[in-house]
């Protein structure tokens, strides 16, 4: 059983291996993700926040831009999702604190 | 788990490093238009003082540093912050989260958006802060009757 | 030459298959539940990696404007997107972390152990 997992993880990896030949070299810039006009004729989101980063938002750092401005409301999930991360620790340890008290 | 150490020198050298992780936490969040930076990055900053003063002091000490109650509000209010500019837009005319509306007079579009990150950065700063710190509170919260 | 070319052109990306295989390893071969938990913090840390360095360009800087370069052209500066969305993960991610210590050390306090074939036993 213990042999079988060990296969698994290595056809696992040699299954990533072989999907690595699909992807782009390392840093090459003709790449997809690179290019301004994706396949289908539409542009490509990168190559456009490069561009009209700091006409829209009148913001040098173009991370700050994608994430507080043309992103926002997927920031927004995110800070939600900490939230509630955040009320699960304390709603379930506490509990079992109340719990623990009331036993003694 | 024991909280405080009796070294003077990790006493002292938390206490002094405290404030200039703090700092730089501000820094990180203010500066975060024109360097690496922003909300996420700062409010973690922000944490690690605060964790650095708990780790370090006794409880007397550190609950007077940030009281272990204010956390989840605090951090509501960050959530909140967020969602109040998101509404604001949307009262003045615009869509959810669109900045270019928000009622400050006297600037360009452009100049709305900047101020409208700035202030969603210092949202987000203040909920990862307090959420990180009600995080490490109640993990290590009442274990001394039961020796984990 | 052109197996040499493939090797050192994506050498990335064996780093990141060599971590990946470290995290599944961790995960389903560990029986103790906090190293279960370290071998899928390992697992993340690779599909963060793997993102950001799909963001780089051969000859660009890093994404904040400066003068001297123009934004027209975009291969000057390197992909903005990745490292957006991989700033909220690590972020998410430590969150996540801490609910899993939560739910380890409520197990613990129930069944007064974290390792897996014990705690089958134990729930039988």
């Amino acid at each position: 059983m213990k042999y079988l997992t060990y296969i698994s993880i290595g056809v696992f990896a040699l299954l990533l291996i072989y999907a690595a030949y699909g992807l782009p070299y390392r840093g090459d810039p003709n790449a997809l993700v690179n290019q301004e006009i994706s396949l289908t004729g539409t542009p490509v989101a990168s190559s456009y926040y490069i561009e009209n980063a700091m006409k829209d938002a009148n913001t040098p750092n173009m991370v700050t831009s994608v994430l507080g401005d043309y992103r926002a409301f997927d920031t927004l999930g995110e800070e939600v999702v900490i939230f509630a991360a955040g009320m699960i620790c304390f709603l379930l340890l506490n509990r079992e604190r109340k719990r623990e008290a009331r036993k003694q | 788990m024991k909280h405080g150490s009796s070294s003077p020198i990790i006493l002292l050298l938390s206490r002094v490093l405290s404030p200039y992780i703090m700092l730089f936490g501000m820094y990180v969040i203010f500066h975060g238009h024109y360097s690496p930076g922003g909300g996420f990055q700062g409010g973690a900053l922000l944490a690690s003082s605060i964790i650095l003063i708990r780790i370090a002091m006794e409880e007397k000490v550190h609950q007077l540093h940030f009281n272990k109650d204010y956390g989840i509000p605090l951090g509501a209010i960050g959530v909140l912050i967020f969602f109040g500019v998101g509404f604001i837009a949307l009262i003045m005319g615009g869509y959810f989260l669109d900045y270019g509306l928000l009622p400050f007079p006297g600037m360009i579009t452009a100049e709305l958006r900047f101020y409208g990150i700035l202030l969603i950065e210092v949202g987000v700063g203040l909920a990862v802060m307090t959420i990180l710190v009600s995080i490490y509170d109640n993990l290590l919260e009442e274990d001394d009757d039961e020796s984990i | 030459m052109n197996l040499f070319d493939f090797i050192a052109g994506h050498y990335d990306y064996w780093f990141i298959i060599i971590l990946l295989a470290i995290g599944l390893y961790g995960m389903t071969v560990k029986k103790n539940l906090v190293k279960k938990l370290i071998g899928m913090t390992i697992f993340q840390a690779a599909v963060i990696l793997f993102y950001i360095s799909s963001a780089i360009k051969a000859d660009a800087t890093v994404p904040i404007i400066m003068e001297n370069l123009s934004v027209d052209n975009p291969a000057n500066y390197i992909n903005p997107l990745p490292h957006a969305l991989m700033l909220t993960a690590i972020v998410v991610g430590v969150a996540t972390v801490g609910v899993a210590f939560t739910l380890l050390i409520l197990i613990y306090k129930n069944y007064k152990t974290l390792d897996e074939n014990e705690l089958l036993e134990l729930m039988k």
